[in-house]
């Protein structure tokens, strides 16, 4: 996984709540197997009125995406963060996130920052009057910054959620350190759980 | 005092530590060929094996077509994601119910279907709608595809800690409501995003008096909610449905789980952070006019007006939603008329469902310029409706009769809806496109659906004489 680093970018307003993963990309784009080369079909259906918000020309190369409550919701399919980090967001801000979409965006370096209401609301104001005005994430300090300094907030975050984002770890890798436990969790697991491989014929 | 989802967790615990998520062990991992492809493929990079393949089931179902399965199909980039599925699961060792074995099927019907999906399980697919095993009292919840990979090699998950939500539906339900007009009814009530962080357990004499299929539909939507996982305390109505299927324990080992699933239910006096409580018969037909599930009204209803809003950005998001729609405030829903018809999808497409929408349907007459199709959960639930008869009925009154996959619910198949239809469906998302771009969905239970094909627009099924 990519190594979070601090982001000094335009910040791109989605002033919408409740958007599901199925806009952030269609079903149709599922189909392929690889895990890179999603960002052409962010928001496909949506970037097809020229007066959506991507297709701005004063937006382009934000890294920072500002949007509204829950945003992720619906399906788990982690091809909606892989868009929106293969098209260059590196950091998500809203008032709440889906928690599988948030999970996803965890596990590729994607950074998720829950703010009050009222702080987005400030951000997604400000980025559509000063478009050009520079947001900066520091993960390190948990802070969302105007780039001029006049705006300062703080945000939680899963302390294990920041530390692998900082340093890129590999989650498998971490929890295979344990591979005692779960062994020794199995061998005294009661034998009753049903095993998917049949010998028999179906039912 | 814990509830039955706190019960689940601690006895899954691999190990806890201070400052970090709690690693649990999965007991059944199912996997389908759309979530998947590139999580084998990191496992075959990194040089590591699939770690318990007998814990491990893939089928085929979203991208599957639902006729003409014996031709080549007019799809390259879908014939590939099921090639690399089967490549994938023999390499590992993973057993697959491919396209023509009789047990495929949307990955949630097969999973209870075979009696692998038991109460006090962990169940994790790569699809959201996995909190349907819920029903059958186990904890089960979606993860994306970097979780498949991290469970295909550990058989745990680090999990952060939930919240606990009861929604309590006390009461009994009116003829001709649903369990899909309940869980509408849920999601209409907390809201889209209402479940957000919590494990939702249904409770109430509802719930109680449902079946195991209704519980199954109810337990479906709850990520519709935003809650990843919703679950029903196992009791008669669970056992009696496990005792005999294909994975549930026999003799003396049925004895040993039903004691345990026994002692799962939440203690009296447990602590909820968050309890809902409605009465089952307040609850009417519903149909979802906007753009997100929680977007319903009574079919009795109307669509509502974006003035009466209380907020303007909810102003603006249900104008957008009536936009998107083609429907204009104040519409009585059963105004509203229909191009299709979808009678299928993990929510409702179980032989109880179709036993009722056949019996909304039998001796009639799909209306005139709609198209009407019915796609089975599973090829087994396929056989058991045509060895009724149901198939019949269906093809009689104008039906597509199919075989089983996810179809029309997500439009990853032939199965979708021209830009501007209008369209019935049994499913669960009535999001923008999700049947197909520029479609337009309205969420309702299977005799909702069934007559509204037959009328060719919405009526309410509580003045619909059955056969």
């Amino acid at each position: 996984m990519r190594k979070f680093e601090a982001v000094r970018s335009k910040a791109l307003p989605l002033n919408r709540a409740d958007v599901d993963t199925d806009q952030i990309i269609p079903a149709k784009y599922l189909k392929r197997i690889e895990r890179s080369g999603f960002g052409q079909f962010l928001f496909d259906d949506w970037r097809k009125d020229p007066e959506f918000i991507l297709n701005e020309a004063v937006f382009s190369g934000s890294r920072i995406l500002l949007a509204g409550a829950n945003f992720g919701c619906g399906s788990s399919r982690e091809h909606a963060p892989w868009a929106l980090e293969d098209y260059g967001f590196r950091a998500l801000i809203a008032p709440s996130f889906a928690d599988i979409f948030r999970n996803n965006c965890a596990k590729i370096g994607l950074l998720t920052i829950t703010l009050a209401p009222e702080d987005v609301e400030f951000l997604i104001a400000r980025a559509e009057e000063l478009p050009e005005a520079e947001t900066v994430v520091d993960l390190e300090s948990q802070t969302v910054a105007t780039a001029d300094g006049s705006f300062v907030r703080s945000f939680e975050i899963d302390p294990a959620v920041k530390r692998n984002l900082l340093e890129g770890l590999d989650a498998i890798g971490l929890t295979l350190e344990h591979e005692e436990d779960i062994s020794s969790f199995e061998e005294v697991r009661p034998d009753r759980f049903p095993s998917t491989v049949s010998k028999d014929a179906p039912v | 005092m814990p509830t039955i989802a706190e019960k689940i967790w601690e006895e899954h615990l691999v190990r806890r530590e201070e400052g970090i998520p709690d690693l649990l062990y999965i007991d059944l991992h199912l996997v389908h060929e759309v979530t998947s492809p590139q999580a084998f493929e990191s496992l075959r990079i990194a040089g590591r094996p699939v770690r318990r393949p007998d814990r491990t089931l893939a089928t085929v179902d979203h991208n599957v077509p639902t006729e003409g399965r014996d031709q080549i199909w007019d799809d390259p980039l879908s014939i590939q994601q099921v090639e690399t599925l089967r490549t994938n699961c023999s390499e590992f060792g993973v057993p697959l119910y491919d396209i023509d074995d009789p047990r495929q099927g949307i990955v949630h019907v097969v999973g209870p279907e075979q009696g692998l999906s038991q109460p006090g399980m962990t169940i994790v697919c790569g699809d959201s709608h996995t909190s349907t095993h819920g029903a059958l009292g186990a904890l089960a919840f979606g993860i994306g595809t970097s979780e498949v990979e991290h469970v295909l090699a550990t058989q745990t998950l680090p999990q952060a800690p939930q919240r606990t939500m009861a929604i309590e539906i006390n009461g009994e339900l009116s003829a001709g409501v649903t369990a899909k007009d309940v869980i509408l009814t849920v999601i209409n009530t907390i809201g889209v995003g209402g479940g957000a962080g919590h494990i939702i357990e249904y409770r109430g004499e509802v719930i109680r008096s449902l079946s195991m299929e209704g519980r199954l539909t109810i337990c479906n939507m709850s990520i519709e909610a935003g809650a990843r996982a919703g679950l029903v305390a196992p009791d008669e109505t669970t056992f009696s449905y496990l005792e005999g299927r294909r994975g549930s324990p026999v003799g003396s080992a049925w004895e040993q789980a039903l004691d345990h699933w026994r002692s799962l239910a939440t203690d009296e006096g447990a602590h909820f952070d968050t309890t809902v409580t409605l009465d089952g018969g307040d609850i009417e037909p519903c149909v979802t006019w906007g753009t997100n599930p929680a977007q319903s009204v009574p079919v009795s209803g109307r669509v509502p007006d974006p003035a009466d809003a209380t907020s303007e950005a909810a102003r603006e998001q249900t104008e957008r939603a009536l936009r998107y729609m083609d429907l204009d405030a104040g519409t009585a829903l059963a105004d509203v008329s229909l191009d299709r018809v979808f009678i299928g999808s993990c929510t409702n497409s179980r032989l109880e469902d179709l036993r009722a929408a056949a019996a909304t349907v039998r001796g009639r007459q799909v209306a005139s310029g709609v198209r009407a199709m019915v796609v089975p959960g599973s090829g087994l639930v396929k056989v058991a409706a045509e060895a009724e008869g149901l198939d019949q009925v269906f093809r009689d009154a104008g039906f597509e009769w199919r075989d089983a996959g996810c179809s029309m619910c997500l439009g990853m198949n032939p199965d979708i809806l021209l830009p501007g239809e209008r369209c019935a469906s049994t499913s669960n998302r009535n999001f923008e496109g999700r049947q197909g771009p520029g479609g337009r969905t309205h969420l309702v239970s299977p005799q909702m659906a069934a007559a509204a094909a037959i009328a060719g627009h919405f009526v309410d099924v509580r003045e619909w004489e059955m056969r």
